[in-house]
């Protein structure tokens, strides 16, 4: 410590035996304004770690606020009702939400089974041809896709799906928030296989592995457990969406789990119940929004679980 | 070898029946090869011929070609972008670039092992050995006789008695020479009849290297040996005949004793009494 705030420069190194014991003028105002600069410095650095640091506070503060809030208006119609029942009609106190939840994991699923396969296999290719035009178009189209306002892919879900068949189904639902996971899980595949060793690729190509083999049997599994990551992290992002439902699957009071039929969702239920006229409906609301938001935690938990796995190369 | 397992019928479109004994078995002719990265020929016109059961060593400067001829006699070279070949290369007669060959089936006959050891990490240990059968397809060995080849494999490569007891375990947890010579055992798995080490030794402590080399002087008992190396005393060690390349041309290649002793080219001698290189 006392080494590197001593004054240096001209006035520092103390010369034994030639040099006079009293600094020369030059010396002293050197040394000053060493002292001056140091003394600045080490204010600005004070300040800028607390503005970080308060950045950082105020960065987390939203979901602190947040959560603090669903629990304290949402915990208490959160029982076993709430798990089990389907809405009581408007006014009757009691129900639950089980229909939605239950409806938020088939669009939950189909959206994995269209957007999975679709976002691994370009992510795939896109690792493994790049440089080429086509590859390079692709990867910015995909980050265009990632942008697009979720309410766009309602709109075109609806357009496209709903329209032509002349009714609402989950399938429709499931497919626009499958489209939305594909860019997502398009980049991270291409991502965690690019960081696979090109020298484990040679090793399989050197054992007679064909090219298909070697990128699904080698080179993928070696990125299984960051593609598991992104396909999480993905799926966590559309579990909340309601924008895209609102076009396509509409909404169920009842029981329904079939992908031809209009389906309940939680962040669709939250929101008939939000903009209902009955407290007991709010109530309801902010119960359902703290069982989504602990769902979407415990699938952020499972990302970072996946990545420590024992064999293969970690995501972050 | 005497104790050889039952073995599967590996597909044999590449690997002739052995030439009659003669005086020299010829297995892997190289006549006037060239490769290429884009327009750089960075193998000049090279002809070279590897005997059965030798161990032929290549040594030269960095950058003389030498892992990129080594990386043409299985036709990985051309795995990478804008790199192409000419001349021939023929296994047992056969040109392994000719027309309607497959530079899948040659792979599966002519082994390699790099520089870095590159054992697949999601496999453990047995698997990886066996990583070269379980794509031979209706000819893929059963589960036991999977077994047997791995630790025959394991045996010869003198790693049994130390993974014996946890094949089960990733590959990623043995040491860096462990795992060297798992490679050469994965290589090994699929009985080719050639095998290429590039630098095998490059990446190992002195004690793996000793154990890799005393391997590699076991394998021209029953297979062609072509190893690339920096080093002229692991040349003289484990070779039986040494090649000297030097800016993609092959100077001279003769018996190690002679090559290293008594070059006859003055390039060969400037090189291994190191005025260069």
């Amino acid at each position: 410590m006392t080494d590197i705030n001593a004054p240096r420069g001209p006035a520092s190194p103390p010369k034994p035996a030639v040099r006079t014991a009293r600094p020369s003028v030059m010396q002293r105002a050197a040394a000053e304004r060493t002292q001056t600069t140091i003394g600045r410095r080490r204010v600005v650095n004070v300040v800028m770690v607390g503005v970080t640091f308060g950045a950082a506070i105020l960065a987390t503060l939203p979901l602190i606020f947040i959560l603090g809030h669903l629990i304290v208006a949402g915990a208490s119609s959160i029982n076993v009702d709430f798990f089990t029942q389907i809405p009581k009609p408007p006014g009757e106190a009691g129900g639950g939400m089980a229909n939605a939840m239950v409806g938020t994991l088939v669009l939950i699923l189909a959206a994995s089974a269209f957007g999975l396969p679709i976002g691994i296999g370009a992510g795939l290719y896109l690792a493994e041809n790049r440089g080429t035009h086509l590859a390079n178009a692709v990867r910015f189209l995909s980050d265009v896709l990632n942008g697009l306002p979720s309410i766009v892919m309602g709109i075109f879900a609806w357009q496209f799906l709903v329209k032509p068949m002349a009714k609402f189904t989950a399938l429709a639902g499931g497919i626009a928030l499958g489209a939305m996971m594909i860019p997502l899980v398009t980049r991270t595949t291409e991502e965690m296989i690019r960081i696979v060793p090109v020298s484990l690729r040679e090793a399989a190509l050197a054992l007679g592995y064909s090219r298909w083999r070697t990128s699904l049997v080698v080179v993928l599994r070696t990125a299984l457990p960051g593609i598991v990551t992104g396909a999480l992290v993905a799926v966590s992002r559309i579990a909340g969406e309601t924008a895209p439902l609102l076009f396509t699957v509409l909404g169920n009071q009842f029981w329904s789990a079939s992908l031809r039929e209009p389906i309940a969702a939680l962040p669709l239920q939250i929101f008939n119940f939000a903009i209902s006229p009955y407290d007991q409906q709010h109530a309801l609301a902010w119960a359902g929004a703290l069982v989504l938001i602990g769902i979407v935690l415990i699938i952020s938990l499972a990302a970072r679980f996946a990545t420590r796995s024992r064999f293969g190369l970690g995501g972050d | 070898m005497a104790t050889e397992p039952p073995r599967a019928p590996v597909p044999t479109a590449v690997t002739a029946p052995p030439p009659a004994a003669g005086a020299e078995r010829r297995r892997l002719e190289v006549a006037s090869l060239s490769a290429y990265y884009g327009s750089a020929e960075i193998v000049r016109g090279v002809s070279i011929t590897f005997r059965d059961r030798e161990v032929t060593a290549i040594i030269g400067p960095s950058g003389c070609g030498k892992s990129t001829l080594l990386r043409c006699l299985n036709r990985m070279h051309e795995t990478v972008p804008t790199a192409h070949v000419a001349g021939s290369v023929s296994l047992d007669g056969r040109d392994i670039y000719a027309k309607g060959v497959n530079a899948i089936e040659v792979r599966r006959h002519i082994g390699m092992v790099f520089q870095r050891p590159t054992p697949f990490p999601t496999m453990s240990i047995r698997d990886n050995v066996a990583a070269g059968l379980q794509i031979l397809g209706r000819d893929k060995p059963s589960r036991a006789e999977t077994d047997h080849i791995v630790e025959d494999a394991l045996r010869r490569t003198a790693l049994w008695d130390e993974v014996s007891n946890r094949l089960k375990d990733s590959a990623i947890g043995l040491s860096g020479g462990q795992q060297q010579r798992l490679c050469i055992a994965r290589a090994l798995a699929t009985r080719p009849a050639v095998l290429l080490l590039d630098e095998p030794t490059a990446s190992l402590d002195p004690i793996s290297t000793q154990k890799v080399e005393e391997l590699v002087y076991e394998l021209r008992r029953d297979m062609t040996v072509v190893i690339v190396t920096h080093n002229m005393q692991q040349a003289a060690r484990v070779s039986d005949r040494t090649a000297f390349m030097l800016m993609g041309e092959l100077v001279e290649i003769a018996a190690t004793n002679t090559l290293f002793t008594t070059p006859s080219d003055s390039r060969t001698e400037a090189y291994i009494t190191g005025r260069f290189g």
